[in-house]
Formats: structure tokens, sequence, C-alpha cells
């Protein structure tokens, strides 16, 4: 006798978060719906009240152990705009390299530690071994390189700002000391493995899309809108720029959108079974506002990288769809794009000798009430916003985060996938673990998002609406 | 004889000490010899198991969930390691502490939303009125300070725990390392 019935998956795994999904199934055994939920909430922008917007960067920097670097720009640049300083040029520059530095290294993480289980050993692998230690058995070389990749992003950031995970070099006005030049040469050292890992990593991945068709097919692959930071010439940037949004069709929608005024077109959205807000386009109201952040969104938006490599794996990027790229399941090829790209503009960066410049940080006191800073975060734009009093304490802000301005659209991906997978009475780990690895493709900072973070014990269920239990899955 | 098992969670925290246990980098391939790594959000593994020797908990207890959850594992883990300063103290988790709960909420869901302003209250676990330490809420075996504790002071504590020693960190590191 068929029957309605709720799918939970609690929580999805693999992830930077605590999360669940629920899957609404019909009594013809159709999916009527399917949410994903964020389970956490820390309230960052309440607790900085009434405290040194000084402290700002070091804080706001605890949102997230992943990138902590992006939250420190970020909150740095809002610093900068209450100091109402240019910052010298080196820092500025010394900013970028961390950033970048930053950027490779989450995104590593994302591909190798978290989805390289689902993309080498296959989405109906043992549960037991899709983890990075499956990987280190099956595929050791593949394994390593990952671990090798983010070390190197991860020790650019220890020999900049002193330790790996919460520096608190990036300051207002700057940052607080030069970069020494035994640190840069070592560095530049280990640019070459870095490279040859990762042109080794996008021909494989490039080689096994072809096993991928059906996925591809249905992993959030439908139009939105795409939003990331340009520079003037329209290539891509992690640090500075305008915001350009462009439609499913490639074509621009909007372009050197300020971020500072990113109240003026962005609104966001509670949803009352989620502490992630959704957040849109304004212009096109809710929920037609839906877009997309993050590594797809920017080689979307970017008229090119600028760099050779980095420009050459773009055009073929591009080859995928004569439209802009749609499905999600192209956020990892876009990932690793993008870290072809930091590899090639650290070294950019870090042969130009201003970087070793000993003026990298401008002092002044507070010369404005209101401050936003936006940065590229590895998943997609953040802001900043703070407004302090006379005595430069905090009296309000607001962040907006990459992960929550993809909510939509990871909503409506879990959605297309659980329709394309999920049939009848019976469920499969395969089936499952399909609909938790499209929300990898986005790589979602539940820690960010909710300013908060997570992690609990498993039951999926299918419940029939007189709550009986129909099947489980206990994972070991 | 079948490996020490080993598992890590998140409470309320960043994730940064879980990106310093990764920052152990080659060293995590040794360490996949010695232990199984049988609950983390790096495994698939969903629920808790039973019978784990080494647990790393990351994390203060903020909400219903995390209480629920930290009582669980504490049942199920013989050596309980509190791994950073948020375990520990409580840390940034409780900079929310001196604020009524509903003023934190209001301020996300309801003076910085455009749509919809109201505060989530289906499937999402409430906040509890304090953000505590883990070990108000539970015993606790071993503490590791730092934010994060170091990737090397992460090695150096599972490699003593792992040869029967109750590690000795205090020349090591400390509270905001």
């Amino acid at each position: 006798m068929p029957e309605r019935r709720t799918i939970v998956i609690d929580p999805v795994t693999r992830i930077e978060g605590h999360s669940k999904i629920t899957i609404h199934v019909d009594e013809h055994g159709r999916v009527e719906d399917a949410r994903f939920h964020v389970t956490q909430f820390r309230g960052f922008e309440k607790f900085c009240e009434g405290r040194p917007f000084s402290e700002m960067p070091s804080l706001m920097a605890r949102i997230c152990g992943i990138c902590p670097v992006s939250h420190l720009i970020a909150s740095a640049k809002a610093c900068d705009a209450l100091l109402a300083v240019k910052i010298p040029p080196a820092a500025e520059k010394l900013r970028r390299i961390f950033g970048l530095a930053q950027v490779l290294q989450s995104h590593a993480l994302s591909l190798f530690h978290l989805s390289s289980p689902d993309l080498l050993l296959g989405m109906d692998a043992d549960p037991a071994k899709s983890n990075l230690f499956g990987v280190l058995e099956a595929h050791p070389e593949l394994a390593r390189d990952g671990i090798a990749l983010r070390k190197f992003g991860q020790q650019i950031i220890e020999r900049l700002g002193g330790k790996r995970v919460h520096p608190a070099w990036v300051v207002p006005g700057g940052v607080s000391d030069p970069l020494k030049q035994e640190d840069r040469d070592a560095i530049l050292r280990d640019v070459p493995e870095a490279l040859a890992i990762t042109l080794r990593t996008i021909a494989w991945l490039k080689g096994i899309l072809e096993h991928f068709r059906e996925e591809i097919t249905s992993f959030g692959n439908f139009p939105s809108l795409f939003m990331g930071t340009v520079k003037a010439d329209g290539g891509l940037t992690f640090y500075d720029g305008k915001l350009r949004i462009v439609g499913a069709s490639g074509a621009i929608v909007a372009d050197g959108l300020d971020p500072a005024r990113y109240s003026d077109f962005l609104g966001e959205k509670v949803e009352s079974w989620s502490y992630l807000k959704s957040a849109y386009y304004k212009p096109k109201g809710f929920p037609d506002g839906m877009y997309r952040v993050g590594p797809l969104a920017r080689l979307n938006v970017a008229d090119k990288c600028g760099t050779l490599r980095a420009d050459q794996e773009l055009a073929e990027f591009h080859e995928l769809q004569r439209t802009a790229v749609l499905s999600s399941f192209h956020y990892h090829q876009a990932r690793l794009i993008e870290i072809l790209y930091c590899v090639e503009r650290l070294e950019q960066l870090l042969t130009d000798p201003e970087t070793l410049s000993t003026h990298v940080r401008a002092i002044a006191r507070p010369n404005a009430l209101e401050g936003v800073g936006s940065a590229e975060a590895p998943r997609g734009t953040l802001f900043h916003h703070y407004k302090i009093d006379e005595q430069g304490l905090v009296r309000w802000a607001n962040l907006i985060i990459a992960t929550g301005q993809n909510n939509l659209a990871m909503n409506r991906s879990v959605l297309q996938v659980a329709e394309r997978y999920v049939h009848g009475d019976k469920l499969t780990h395969g089936v499952l673990n399909r609909v938790e690895a499209v929300i990898r493709a986005y790589d979602p900072c539940l820690s960010c998002s909710t300013h908060a973070l997570g992690q609990m014990a498993l039951k999926i269920q299918l419940i029939a609406s007189d709550g009986r239990v129909l099947d489980e899955v206990a994972r070991p | 004889m079948s490996k020490p098992r080993l598992a890590t969670v998140w409470l309320d925290g960043c994730s940064g000490c879980h990106m310093s246990f990764l920052d152990m980098d080659e060293r995590l391939i040794e360490l996949a010899d010695k232990v199984e790594l049988v609950y983390s959000p790096l495994v698939d593994a969903k629920q808790f198991p039973a019978e784990v020797d080494i647990t790393l908990v990351e994390g203060a207890v903020s909400s219903e969930e995390d209480l629920h959850k930290i009582r669980l594992i504490r049942r199920r883990s013989k050596t309980l390691v509190s791994l950073g300063d948020c375990a520990i103290t409580a840390n940034v988790p409780a900079m929310r502490n001196p604020f009524p709960v509903q003023a934190v909420y209001d301020r996300a869901y309801l003076e910085n939303a455009t749509l919809a302003p109201s505060v989530p209250t289906e499937i999402v676990p409430k906040l509890l009125p304090y953000a505590r330490p883990v070990h108000e809420v539970v015993s606790v075996d071993v503490y590791i300070p730092g934010c994060p504790p170091s990737a090397d002071v992460i090695h150096f504590a599972l490699t003593e725990l792992l040869e029967g020693r109750h590690p000795q960190l205090s020349a090591k590191t400390r509270f905001g390392a």
C-alpha cells in the first residue's frame, strides 16, 4: 500500500559543517520536495557588539577554521574603510598572496579529502572505505598529492602569518609584518611540485568525467544566475574588484556592482526549517533571484583568468557548454582550474620585488563610522559590514557568507538528485550518497554560513505517514 | 590485535582544530596504520560507535543537540580529549553568553533579514542559554589547549596516548597558542 513518507539523511558527511537532508515522497513513490537543513548557529553578528573594531579580523577569523584567511581579509578591508586609509601597495600584494594560498588549500581539502572518494571509488562505494584513508589504500599517489597540495597552501599561510590556522597577521591598515626573503624563496622552491600535482589532477579529473554523465545531468544542472568579483579588465580575482552577475545564457545581467552597496541588490530570506538564510538577487525577486557563487560562478562570470595555463584550461572548461556552465558537478573542475590559477598567480606575485617591502601597514584612528569589506572566499563572495561608535566600539555587524548565497541552488540541487535517483520504498547507500555528493560539489562551509559548526550521529529512515518505519539504513 | 579506535567530533567550534589535525600532513599516513578512524566528519560513519578508545572533541557545548551528543560520546569513549580552547573554556562560543539567546537570534534572523524575518524553529536544535566547556557537562580525561593546538602538539598527544601515557603538554602549548 503506497504511502507518503519522509527520508532523512542525518548528518550529511564529508562536508564542512552540520546539516541534514529531508526528502518528501508522495503516495505514488514520487519525490515531492527535498530540503537541505543547516542546524547550527552561533551569533557572531551579535556578540561582536561592544568590542573594539581592531579585534574584528582575529575574532571574525574564528568563524571558520577552513577559510579563516578569507574572513581576516574581508574583515580587515571593512576596518580599512573605518580607518579611511589606502593600505600600502606591498600590504595589498601580501594579502593577495595570503588569500590565494588559502583558496588553494581549501579547494584541495574539498576535492581530495572530501570528494575524491566519490570520484575515485565511485558513488556506490562501501561507506566504510569512502574517505581519505580509503583513497590512501586504493590510490595512494592521489591521496599523497592531495596532502602535499593542501600542505603547500597551508605552509605559505604559516610562513607569512606565523601559524597555519588563525594567524593574526592581517590587520586594519595592512599586515603586521613584512615577508622575509628566505620565506619567499622557500615558497618559490615548492611551486614546481604544486604545479605538477595540479596539472596531473586536472588531467585525471577530465579523464573520469565520462563515467559521471548521469550525475553531470542531474547534479544541480539548471538555469540560475551566477555572481563573482572581477577585475576592471573582467579577469578573475579573489581580493578586490566589482561584482558581475551573468544569467544562464552566459550574458551579463549586471556589471560593475559596488560590493559596499551589497544591500541594494542582495536580499536574504529566512526559512523556518534552517539556520542558513537564502540569499537572492533583489531585482529578480525571490526565488527567481537564485544565484550561485564560488568556483563555478567565478569561471562563468570572468572573461579570463589572466595566467597562461589557467586560461588554457578555462577555454576548455567553456567548451563543456555553449551557455554558462550549469551543472554543479563541474564545481570540481572549476575548483581545480582555480588552484592552477592560484599557483601561477602566487609565483607572479612572489617574484615581484615589492612583496619584500617593509612598508606594510597604514596606521590611523577610525575616520568613518561604517565600513564594508568584501573578498572572494574559496566558496564565493564574502561580505563583512560593521558600524562603530565614536570610541571605535562595534555597534552592529552583518555578514553575508558564500554558502548562504548558494543555499537556494543547493536546495534545488538536492531536489533534482532526489527526483532522479530516489524511487519506491528501498533506499541504498549509493542513492543517498549521491544526494550528499551534490552538496559536496558546492563545498558548503556551514561553519561559515551560520557562523557555527557541528557534527552528529546518523539516522536514515523511510517513515510512512502513520509514523511506521518502512526502511532504515544505519551506516556503520 | 586490532588497532585502537579513534574518533573526532565537532561541537560548537570553527573546525580549526580539525584543520590542525589534517595539518599533520604525511603523518596522517602513519596514523592510518596505527589507528582506525571510526567516526569523524572526514569519514562516512554516521552513528557514533560503541567502544571507542580515544575521542577528540572540538568545540563547546552550545545547543541541545551538542548536549545530547556529548553525553552519548562520553558513554562510548574510553579516553575523552578536549581538543582546543573552545572545548576547554568555551572560548569564542561563550562570547554570546552575556547576551540573552533571543537577542542573538534576533540580530541574525529579524534585524539582518530581508524576507520572512523570524527565528527558525523547525528541525533545527535550540541554542542552550549558555555555551559551556565540555568538562562542565561530562568528565574529560585529557586537555589540549590552543586556538587551535598545532599539528605537532596534536601528533605528540596522540602518540603519547597510543603509548599508554598521559601527554605532558604544558611546555608545548597554551591557551590562545
